[in-house]
């Protein structure tokens, strides 16, 4: 796993200063309609890091991914990318800057085979890389196998894998997934935080919104908690994971 | 059934609902329905009523020979059905077995060579270009002023339902507007265009005015799918079909346009008019129409084509790959439209008239009909839709009674899309959508509709 040390960006031209990281959102406000979902949620995302968003459903962990990613503007606040700043982009357009999004429930396209899902997801890119594919069936063999399969007949495992795959086709740098393990029986959820972790391991950032409190805070370097829209507590993951106040809440043990 | 005679128990709540009455059972049930079908079929094929006298013609189909016939083949069908299915149907599937067998490996053959799809290709075009030779001038008007326009329309629909998923019940007003643009830059409505032009000239004109007439509908529907794109597209639908009504200093109101200019070239040393025979029509239709072709098969495979399937199939995911879903839902509005444009422009001069009837809903409902009858998103099967759905009601003209004939079409409508709902000649994909719906393995329902018109 990456540390503070390790994280030199490769093109430190591009990287802007150094220490700036590579995305940083500062402040956001956003609304659905009269509702203010975030009240002013800011969080730094280094280069080569893993961070894990945790909190209660409707505490905006999900609106926070989406407003990185574009598909929701926020009324107010800042999104940064490189220290450059892509709020109001669309969320197409972002994908080019290398941003890929997991989007939440998977939303594979269902009746289309597992090789033209992966095919799509490197859409963006005007001449694809044969080798791309490749990395994305050893990561997932099971993929391998089920290429010509038609993705809406894949378990809901697989859906997932095929959803991470097929953003990995567009080769991020950021990987944004919304709640991975969503659904999933425990083992897959297991094998799906490892993949992540090699895919980490391997140069891509990922930040990740998750219910799973355990999993994802053992994946990641450091996590932010969030509550009705503001970030309540944030540090290293592995201080998150002792937090008698996050095992409270969130690994459902009880304080003694 | 069999209910406990000798010790009638109280029977509990679940006992009672799984009870079945005799005329419960799905075979009796279905018996039922095979015996309301004949009665139906009998009143259909039998007498005519008449206005003053309404039963009559009921009465007298209950008491011909007709009704004896429907049950009798109705009900020996449902009896081979539910007594020998089983054997009827491996019988069956071993005779079709055998037939399918020998087609299938040629087919397998032919289909591997190029040579012999190009040759196949060549063969059809060249059938189709001396094939209003072969036939009478009735079925040569057919070609013309049904088939080969509404072929037109339904390969522009097909884009906007069958490639980018988006349900549209108002088509035919781009297909008026393409017919409106021919009679005003001809000279043939009640306002002076600028300067007339020749036919062949007004298309380009039609097709860059119905691609901003699609982008005008488009754009503030992007938001909508499925039920509720429908309806706003069948309103735009009866804006355009009252504007091209009231506005009589314009459009000439409900009398339209007539003696509308016909097709001509002249190059100086060499002239050509269409005139009222249908035949040259037909063969700048074919060529229309395989140039369309030529580019929308282009299409189908480039970037543009898979960014529509992406929408098509689950437009958030698409557009985190990185589409473009307001571009591209535009650009297949505009797409669709302007060919249905270029079919209104063929349609006005080969018509020399044209009046607001001739573009009413229900035009947009049929051609609508045609696609998914065909198969939607599968050219083959739209041209082949199209074909069959215009051939048939004139086809019956001779042979049933001439009220009926949109009747044994609802008909075929309703059987076509129980036992085949794919269509005549599906596209791949939609292949494997039906059988996900059937499996329940995908909430694919027919155009991929989310409950909830509007999408964040």
């Amino acid at each position: 796993m990456s540390t503070e040390v390790e994280r030199k960006p490769e093109g430190a031209a591009d990287a802007g200063p150094e220490g700036t990281p590579l995305l940083e959102l500062r402040d956001l406000h956003v609304y659905y309609g009269a509702i203010e979902a975030l009240k002013g949620v800011s969080l730094t995302v280094g280069e080569g890091e893993v961070v894990a968003l945790l909190g209660a459903n409707g505490a905006g962990k999900s609106t926070t991914l989406k407003t990185a990613s574009g598909m929701i503007q926020p009324r107010d606040g800042q999104v940064l990318l490189r220290g450059e700043r892509v709020d109001g982009i669309k969320s197409h357009e972002l994908v080019q800057f290398g941003i890929g999004h997991v989007p939440e429930g998977r939303r594979v396209f269902a009746r289309m085979t597992v090789l033209e899902n992966l095919r799509m997801g490197a859409y963006r890119l005007k001449r694809p890389d044969p080798a791309d594919l490749d990395r994305v069936f050893t990561l997932f063999p099971r993929l391998a196998d089920r290429r010509k399969q038609v993705s809406g007949t894949l378990s809901g495992g697989e859906q997932q894998m095929l959803a991470i795959g097929r953003a990995l086709m567009g080769k991020p740098e950021l990987l944004l997934l919304d709640e991975p393990s969503m659904g999933l029986a425990p083992l897959i959820v297991q094998q799906i935080f490892e993949i992540l972790r090699e895919i980490n391991e391997q140069g891509t950032t990922l930040l990740l919104v998750e219910q799973n409190a355990s999993q994802a805070l053992q994946l990641a370097n450091r996590g932010y908690v969030l509550e009705t829209g503001a970030v309540v507590m944030s540090d290293e993951a592995s201080a998150l994971l002792s937090d008698p106040r996050v095992r409270a809440a969130y690994l459902g043990e009880t304080i003694e | 059934m069999s209910a406990d005679v000798s010790v009638r128990k109280p029977l509990s709540a679940a006992a009672r609902l799984r009870r079945r009455r005799w005329y419960q059972q799905p075979r009796w049930q279905r018996l039922f329905g095979m015996v309301v079908l004949a009665v139906v079929m009998a009143q259909v094929t039998g007498e005519q009523g008449e206005r003053n006298d309404l039963f009559h013609a009921i009465q007298a189909n209950f008491q011909s020979t007709g009704i004896l016939v429907w049950l009798a083949v109705l009900v020996g069908i449902w009896a081979v059905r539910e007594f020998f299915g089983e054997q009827v149907g491996t019988q069956r599937r071993r005779l079709g077995g055998e037939i399918a067998r020998p087609v299938q490996r040629l087919l397998g053959q032919v289909r591997g060579q190029r040579a012999y799809r190009w040759g196949g290709l060549g063969a059809l075009l060249v059938f189709l270009i001396i094939l209003p030779l072969l036939i009478s001038t009735f079925w040569q008007q057919v070609l013309v002023d049904q088939i080969g326009v509404y072929v037109m329309v339904a390969i522009g629909l097909n884009v906007v339902i069958g490639w980018a998923g988006m349900l549209d019940l108002g088509f035919i007003a781009f297909f008026a507007i393409g017919a409106y643009s021919a009679a005003f830059w001809t000279g043939g409505l009640p306002v002076e265009p600028p300067f007339e032009l020749n036919n062949f000239l007004v298309i380009p004109i039609a097709v860059l005015t119905c691609l901003i007439a699609g982008v005008l509908l488009g754009a503030p529907t992007l938001r909508l799918r499925g039920d509720y794109l429908a309806i706003v597209t069948l309103g735009f639908h009866e804006i355009v079909y009252l504007l091209a009504r009231n506005l009589n200093e314009f459009t000439g109101g409900t009398r339209g346009a007539q003696q509308l200019d016909k097709f001509s070239v002249d190059l100086g040393f060499w002239s050509y008019d269409w005139e009222l025979d249908p035949q040259p029509y037909y063969w700048v239709q074919l060529a229309a129409i395989v140039i369309v072709l030529v580019l929308f098969i282009r299409l189908e495979h480039s970037r543009v084509g898979r960014a529509w399937t992406a929408i098509r199939e689950d437009e958030v995911a698409a557009a985190a790959t990185g589409v473009d879903t307001v571009r591209f839902k535009l650009l297949a509005f505009a797409i669709g439209a302007s060919t249905s444009g270029v079919a209104g422009v063929i349609y006005a001069s080969k018509q020399g008239f044209i009046n607001p009837e001739q573009f009413v809903v229900m035009m947009s409902v049929l051609a609508l009909a045609y696609v998914v009858f065909g198969g939607m998103g599968s050219i083959p099967g739209v041209l082949l839709g199209t074909a069959v759905l215009v051939w048939l009601p004139e086809y019956l003209r001779d042979t049933v009674d001439a009220q009926d004939r949109f009747l044994y079409l609802g008909g075929l409508l309703v059987v076509m899309m129980i036992y085949r709902p794919q269509g005549l000649w599906p596209s791949r994909r939609r292949q494997h959508e039906l059988k996900m719906a059937e499996e329940g393995t995908a909430g694919a329902d027919a155009l991929g509709a989310q409950p909830g018109g509007a999408q964040s």
